[in-house]
């Protein structure tokens, strides 16, 4: 940045340019630094009503007050947040028709990170919502999902299309006081997914959207929001990929769901950042907050994730069990190599009576990483012959690394149960032995065992991101023996 | 071809500080089925290892010559992907894993290996079903996971229809009919016989005259602390039946 910022006038924002916005190949960013009037560029640059600005600023003023947490294992060099970027969009964000319309460069660079767009419309019934850097591009598959009454498509697109659905829902499950990565979130937000399923429909097709990273040193900061009405059904499916790149760079998004009286809905991530290099220098920093309500009777969440990347998650995808007969899933495989830390689990609040959640941890560890899960169970007074049941299973692929089990369980309720079992292991010499002796190499065998002890969580996710998982398990482990 | 497939020369294995192997010789033509016998610890087991490459254990001069290469330098999947199979006297358990999964994880690589394009799911899956048919192995059974709460004998019956699907060059069978019944071995020892060709051959390890009887071997090789002491035909086998290995020390 070369000049410096004051009070931006109306023409300014008009003209980022004289502004002095950088403007990279295919950027415009928004100044280095937080304060209110990045604030207000990006609400204005994305022209939202004043409701949501108010909403950013208030964010923004809870967070000056707030710290960053602490209480987990994480280490990781002090983040300092002027030295972030806020906000970037590919050049101009005009609306777009069709995928022919992205520039071709961007679609390039997909097909170098391996999932061309252009492929995943053929997948057969899998619309993509593809997010390039913090702006939605192109959304494919939502004429059919109109016939439905589905919505999916960009918050940005949300917040003009459907204002009184978002000011319904918007910060009712993650409210903006929440913590201070979801508050700092908040008041930034630059893009990410809208769904709303209307009473009775069953989602016709999985959904499905790829986030990027790709601008150098740009914080980002994705918001879903999710409602599924009642008696609906929806599998969503995320998955994430960043090219190689030496800076750390900060992720911290918000994930809300909100499932009423019946409904169902399943989300799956991959996750694959970019975790940094051999030696531990580089990779994300990923802050999320993920949280599902099942605000309606007979509701039911189910978080599933495979996380592969980054150098620093924290991340903690949760349910709170509201309604009556509501259950919550929580399925996760946390991959770690090299110097990758990861500090990650679940949160089932047990409100409703009769309510169920199902806690299913795979950790694998290698390297020097070290792979921590912190899960919470909560029942409260009133809920009544609710039921947890939570297995963490840690395997360790080498004896620098460290694997960490750490729940805490609390019930109130005395017809309640919660239990708990928890494994370490590591691949044995024999169980090598034998898959060499059976002619595969040492990656091979490791993938393969791997792939077994995950086996539980892998059979979750839908059938095309299983196979993509599975690879992913073999690509992260690579080089992490011998 | 001809020649011998695996030859041993003065082979000499450590497992830590103690020498397990002490100047052992053998040598196995094509199309000939070989057993050891021998008292328990003397052995049979670390040289099954030693043959496959397992580190455990340090060859500490001596040589093994498999299809005229000296193998002792190679890994244990190369020695694999050369052709030699052993089946484990105690395999392993390998969870999450199904036996359908694991199969077409080793037959791929094998495959590879070699050269070969892998097969397509549904050729491989009716090449697997051929095998297990004769061995009496049904589909359930390949969906388990690999010899995850399986009876020895049903490991050991796995482990035969490895051998098949693998279709090696040399096979080495530690023991594997101790934990087969009656009827198991019948069949694993048809199904041994049924693959027999000109061009393989089998090293078979055994306490048992039983199986001998059913393999006709061309010879019997005695293995007492560390080195063949004596080798012959047949008739060795019932002599050590009789008579234990006590003549032999
Ligand atoms: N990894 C090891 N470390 C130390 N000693 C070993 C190791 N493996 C084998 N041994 C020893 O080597 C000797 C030979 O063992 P081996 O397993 O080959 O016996 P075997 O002839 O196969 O016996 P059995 O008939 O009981 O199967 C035994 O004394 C055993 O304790
Ligand atoms: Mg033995």
């Amino acid at each position: 940045m070369n000049k410096k910022i004051n009070k931006p006038t109306e023409e300014n924002f008009n003209n980022p340019y004289e502004f002095g916005f950088e403007t990279e190949i295919e950027s415009v960013f928004a100044p280095k630094g937080l304060n209110e009037d990045v604030i207000r560029f990006i609400s204005d640059k994305k022209e939202e009503p004043k409701w949501l600005l108010d909403w950013r600023l208030d964010s923004y003023k809870r967070w000056l007050k707030m710290k960053e947490p602490n209480w987990s294992s994480l280490r990781y060099p002090k983040i300092d947040y002027q030295d972030t970027y806020y906000f970037s969009a590919p050049k101009e964000t005009e609306k777009l028709k069709s995928l022919d319309e992205v520039d071709p460069k961007l679609i390039e660079t997909y097909n170098k990170l391996g999932i061309p767009l252009k492929e995943q419309e053929w997948l057969a019934g899998v619309a993509v919502d593809a997010v390039f850097d913090s702006v939605s591009l192109g959304t494919t598959f939502k004429e059919k999902l109109k016939e439905d009454g589905v919505i999916f498509c960009s918050f940005s697109e949300a917040v003009k299309e459907h204002p009184e659905i978002i000011k319904k829902y918007l910060g009712t499950v993650v409210p903006n006081s929440d913590n201070f990565f979801a508050t700092l979130n908040s008041a930034v937000f630059s893009d990410g997914s809208f769904v709303y399923i209307p009473p009775g429909v069953t989602c016709p097709m999985e959904l499905s959207t790829y986030f990027r990273i790709n601008a150098a040193g740009t914080g980002q900061f994705e918001r879903t929001l999710l409602i599924a009405d009642e008696d609906s059904y929806v599998s969503y499916l995320e998955g994430c990929t960043a090219p190689m790149r030496d800076e750390h760079q900060l992720h911290a998004a918000v994930v809300e769901l909100v499932a009423l009286k019946g409904a169902e809905i399943k989300y799956s991530t991959v996750q694959n950042w970019y975790p940094g290099d051999e030696n531990g220098k580089g990779g994300v920093y990923n802050f999320v907050t993920k949280r599902g309500d099942c605000r309606g009777d007979n509701s039911k969440i189910s978080w599933t994730q495979v996380e592969t990347g980054s150098a620093i998650t924290w991340k903690y995808p949760s349910c709170i069990l509201k309604g009556d007969n509501s259950s919550g899933e929580f399925h996760s495989i946390a991959i770690s190599n090299n110097y990758q830390q990861v500090d990650s689990g679940t949160k089932m609040l047990h409100l409703g009576k009769n309510t169920k959640s199902r806690i299913i941890s795979k950790g694998v560890s290698s390297g020097s990483s070290s792979n921590t899960y912190r899960g919470q169970v909560n029942i409260h007074p009133k809920s009544e012959n609710s039921r947890n049941f939570t297995q963490c299973d840690s395997l360790l692929l080498t004896g620098n690394c460290s694997a960490t089990t750490i729940p805490y369980v609390e019930s109130k309720n005395k017809t309640s149960t919660i239990e708990h079992e928890a494994t370490s292991s590591k691949i044995s010499e024999d169980q090598l032995f034998y898959c060499l002796q059976r002619g595969l190499n040492e990656e091979e065998a490791i993938a393969l065992i791997v792939n077994g002890f995950c086996k539980e969580v892998l059979q979750k996710l839908p059938m095309e991101f299983a196979v993509e998982a599975q690879k992913l398990l073999e690509i992260s482990l690579e080089g992490s023996v011998g | 071809m001809s020649g011998n497939l695996l030859e041993i020369n003065d082979l000499h294995v450590n497992a830590g500080e103690k020498e397990i192997l002490k100047g052992l010789n053998l040598s196995i033509p094509f199309n000939e089925i070989h057993a050891i016998m021998g008292p328990n610890g003397s052995g049979k087991s670390v040289l099954s290892n030693v043959l496959s490459g397992n580190e455990d254990y340090k060859v500490t001069s001596g040589q093994i010559i498999f299809k005229n290469e000296n193998i002792i330098e190679l890994k244990p999947n190369e020695i694999s992907n050369l052709g030699l199979f052993m089946a484990f006297q105690y395999p392993v358990e390998i969870p999450g894993v199904t036996l359908m999964n694991f199969l077409k994880t080793i037959h791929e690589a094998n495959r590879k290996a070699n050269g070969l394009e892998k097969l397509g799911p549904s050729d491989f899956l009716k090449y697997v079903r051929e095998k297990a048919k004769i061995l009496g192995i049904n589909d359930e059974v390949l969906k388990r996971q690999l010899n995850v709460g399986f009876s020895g004998g049903e490991k050991k019956r796995n482990e035969t229809l490895q051998l098949l699907v693998l279709d090696p060059v040399l096979t080495i069978l530690d023991e594997t009919d101790s934990g087969l019944d009656v009827d198991a071995l019948d069949i694993v020892s048809d199904g041994i016989v049924g693959m027999k060709n000109e061009e393989n051959s089998f090293l078979v390890i055994t306490h048992y005259k039983k199986l001998l009887d059913k393999l006709s071997p061309s010879k019997i090789h005695i293995l007492v602390d560390g080195r063949i002491v004596e080798s012959g035909g047949q008739d060795l086998a019932e002599k050590i039946e009789n008579n234990g290995f006590e003549s032999f020390n």
